[in-house]
């Protein structure tokens, strides 16, 4: 089953230096399609600098970023997110002063090439409306639909911040921790709200956690970083039984 | 983290505007025919101001950047009339405002090109440094632009040629001119009411809110607010263009930075936060200059404290507190 599945994004020997730290060093990384994949790692591992490189945020200093079979090492953040490549932040960055509905909605006209129209009422546009509302009820915000975005709580402000992302309708979705910064109680929901849409809809997820109930619960493959590279690449259940990952991280993560 | 205040709305319906603007307008096409001359010439201005003041609030309270060159673009506006009636002869009001347009739109695309890069105070000093250019060029090359002296604009003809400014020029002004104005008024507030309500509207809310966010859902943020500037320059430079046959002269001072600063003022006085605001703003503080300059020659000490008491006492602006106050009203009844 999991061999069957073909390669959505690879990295080959990805680079990123910040002076004299390798932050990603000769990474290839790889997520297959309709997959639920698990960034670990300490802090400093270079796991958002990772989604920072794949997003492009930042540009790589050496290697390759393949996307569906293309190379879109040096395409814009514009051009990734037309391929097919969305994510959401570790703080979370929404439109505070828009409502949550609109933060959906800009990003669908986005989408669909209609925020260059400066002559049409963006109200009267009920499908793009339709669809905010579907994918607010998708992430149970439907009733912070006229709330604004700055207003909302911490763990409604995290869904909703995937949410946008989600509406871009990617086919590769990277999370940068969903759950940080909000309750323990409140992270379950959040994972279970967020993997049902994402495995409903069959698209590819790569979430960065820090939380590792969190990843051995949700994910279907984890890799874990470590000093810039990768330390290990399996499914939880091998991740659980790898001595140089417990050493490194589970044991450091537990000693936290 | 602020509280975040209410920004000007994306998802509104035209019903509930018309059924305010609606009556606004008959009222002030009543203007005329109730009130003595000059009340109607010094509204005149005001609107004209208000269309300005409207174009620069789509920079500030939209998308987040503060200008302080928008004096270049009125000049551009009012200098583009005066050099057409200089070397081509013009008198028609349609043409002038064509040629406002156009005049505006080759240089706030250019302006607009090396502004947009930057934000915050980077792109309030290089839109200031911008207007400075414009206005020593106004200034010094006094072969063209006649200096200081500026120039003369007379009366122009209007809806081509129907109405023509010969006679009286206070009546003409008063009457036919103010209906012009007027009209130019209500078309320009409809269109920018609709940008702001439009898709690229909203994308320019989101640029002003989180421009990393922007363009992680695709917005291309310094096109977007290319094309903002260049709204913002088109609607200051129109009502450059409207000013000029009111004043009867352009002369460099309305480039002069100082004059930006005004136009920030109005808009900040009315409310940048509403769309109304800048409308309201611009109306008053014409009122309130003309008053404090009939009233003393320490006009700017005057209309300073009043505008200082002014902000602190309403600091959402006019427009801000009376929709606090309304709402605060109508949750008691």
């Amino acid at each position: 089953m999991e061999g069957a599945k073909i390669s959505l994004l690879i990295t080959k020997d990805l680079v990123k230096w910040f002076g004299d730290t390798h932050a990603v060093d000769h990474v290839n990384f790889t997520v297959k399609e309709s997959e639920v994949l698990a960034l670990i790692g300490s802090n400093g591992a270079g796991k958002t600098t990772l989604v920072n490189l794949i997003s492009g945020l930042f540009r790589p200093d050496g290697g390759q970023i393949l996307f569906r079979d293309a190379d879109v090492t040096k395409q814009s953040v514009h051009g990734r997110i037309k391929a097919g490549i969305a994510r959401s932040f570790q703080l979370v960055n929404l439109f505070d002063q828009l409502t949550a509905r609109d933060n959906v909605a800009l990003t669908i006209f986005s989408r669909e090439g209609k925020i260059a129209n400066l002559v049409a009422l963006a109200a009267s546009d009920s499908a793009v409306w339709d669809e905010a509302h579907e994918i607010l009820k998708a992430f149970g915000l439907e009733a912070k639909a006229r709330t604004l975005a700055g207003g909302v709580s911490q763990g409604e402000r995290k869904l909703l911040d995937v949410a946008v992302a989600y509406a871009l309708r990617p086919k590769l979705l990277f999370l940068d921790e969903p759950t940080s910064g909000v309750s323990t109680r409140e992270k379950a929901p959040i994972m279970d709200t967020v993997t049902s849409v994402v495995r409903s809809t069959g698209i590819s997820a790569a979430i960065i956690e820090h939380d590792m109930d969190v990843v051995f619960n949700y994910s279907d493959r984890i890799v874990a970083m470590h000093q810039g590279a990768i330390l290990a690449d399996g499914t939880p259940d091998e991740i659980r039984r790898n001595e140089t990952v417990i050493t490194n991280l589970i044991g450091t993560t537990e000693a936290r | 983290m602020s509280v975040p205040v209410p920004a000007p709305r994306t998802t509104a319906s035209a019903t509930r505007p018309l059924r305010i603007a609606v009556p606004i307008a008959v009222l002030l096409a009543l203007v005329p025919l109730v009130l003595p001359p000059y009340s109607s010439i010094l509204l005149a201005y005001g609107l004209v101001m208000a269309i300005g003041a409207l174009g620069f609030n789509l920079l500030l309270g939209y998308t987040g950047l503060l200008s302080f060159g928008h004096s270049a673009y009125f000049g551009v506006g009012a200098y583009a009339v005066a050099l057409m009636v200089k070397y081509l002869r013009v008198t028609s009001m349609e043409l002038f405002l064509v040629g406002a347009i156009v005049a505006s739109v080759l240089i706030t695309a250019l302006f607009g090109v090396v502004c947009v890069r930057y934000t915050r105070i980077f792109f309030g000093i290089l839109t200031l440094a911008l207007s400075q250019v414009l206005w020593s060029l106004a200034f010094k090359f006094f072969w063209v632009t006649g200096g200081t002296d500026g120039l003369r604009v007379p009366t122009p003809s209007l809806f081509a040629g129907l109405v023509t400014g010969a006679g009286d020029k206070i009546a003409f002004m008063s009457h036919a001119y103010y209906y012009y104005v007027l009209i130019t008024f209500c078309v320009c507030v409809a269109l920018m009411w609709v940008i702001v309500n439009s898709p690229f509207g909203m994308a320019l809310q989101a640029i002003r809110d989180n421009e990393t966010r922007a363009e992680f859902v695709g917005v291309q943020i310094w096109r977007y607010r290319w094309v903002a500037f260049l709204v913002s320059g088109v609607f200051t430079g129109l009502a450059g263009a409207l000013w000029v046959p009111l004043n009867g002269l352009t002369t460099p001072d309305i480039m002069h930075w100082t004059f930006s600063g005004e136009i920030v003022f109005m808009t900040v006085l009315g409310g940048f936060r509403s769309f109304a605001g800048p409308i309201i703003g611009a109306i008053v503080f014409n009122y309130l200059k003309t008053y404090a300059v009939g009233y003393t020659v320490y006009w700017q000490l005057l209309l300073g404290a009043v505008l200082v008491g002014l902000v602190l006492s309403l600091p959402t602006g006019i427009v801000g507190t009376a929709s606090r106050l309304v709402a605060r009203f109508q949750g008691r009844s």
